[in-house]
């Protein structure tokens, strides 16, 4: 079955949140993800989609599907060119936000997907890159 | 998209059809607590069976509107949640911030929930 290739998802308001989940749920389900596998794929990217609209205002999420010693998953990457995290150990923290959310967006996207990396500059932007594996399912 | 929101007797039921923005879910809110006011509705069902997806932004908009609805008089009732949803939103993180949110498994247990909490009301407000 061919998969597509990357595709981009620009970043700028709360409509394009709703696109991002759409179409990674539409990729996740090519690559061969189970039901409950694409909720949380879909659930991940709504969080960091939205961190880029309330925090940086615009940026892109790529996503791509990707192989590994017959394993096929998806590859997420969410870019943005806003403000930067100073404390990225604090934000990943259960409960901390400066947005006024719940602050469960980046360590709630960890525990969804099965790799998750931060990185982050003030004043330069932030980068998250997360990966999930699909498991073999009937 | 806007939710529509039907009033069934002393009841009102909005019913999610498609995913919805941030500013879906305020405008839900902000619809509910002004209907119940209008209307003087004891319950209100909120049916998200559609929904693919909530994230902590529509988590933290459902306890919202339940909070919201409980000071304007009206018991509110989350129904429809779909198995994987539920999974994906114990994973995030979300079990804290919803545990005061009433929830049933579909619209027919929503209503007997209703009817049950608003006939007790009744009684114990006769009682006392």
């Amino acid at each position: 079955m061919a998969v597509a290739a990357e595709t981009r998802v620009p970043i700028a308001s709360e409509a394009d949140i709703v696109a991002a989940r759409q179409q990674v749920r539409a990729l996740a389900a090519q690559v061969g993800f189970s039901p409950t596998d694409l909720v949380l794929i879909a659930t991940a990217i709504s969080e960091v989609a939205r961190n880029i609209v309330q925090y940086a205002r615009r940026g892109e999420i790529t996503l791509s599907p990707i192989e590994q010693s017959n394993r096929r998953g998806i590859l997420i990457i969410a870019r943005d060119e806003g403000p930067g995290i100073p404390d990225l150990e604090l934000a990943m923290q259960d409960g901390y936000s400066t947005g006024g959310g719940l602050g469960l967006g980046l360590p709630g996207a960890r525990r969804l997907m099965d790799e998750f990396a931060i990185t982050s500059e003030v004043g330069k932007g932030t980068t998250v890159t997360m990966k999930k594996w699909a498991r073999p399912h009937g | 998209m806007a939710v529509p929101i039907l009033r069934q007797g002393s009841y009102l039921i909005a019913s999610v059809q498609s995913e919805l923005t941030d500013a879906d879910w305020v405008q839900l809110g902000d619809g509910l607590a002004e209907q119940v006011g209008r209307h003087r509705s004891r319950g209100v069902i909120v049916d998200v069976t559609a929904l693919e997806v909530m994230d902590s932004f529509a988590a933290r908009a459902l306890s919202t509107i339940a909070s919201m609805t409980r000071l304007r008089g009206a018991e509110t009732v989350i129904v429809g949640i779909q198995p994987e949803v539920a999974f994906a939103m114990v994973q995030l993180g979300l079990a804290p911030t919803l545990v005061h949110i009433v929830t049933a498994l579909d619209l027919d247990d929503g209503f007997a929930l209703l009817d049950r909490r608003t006939r007790e009301d009744a009684e114990g407000g006769r009682g006392g």
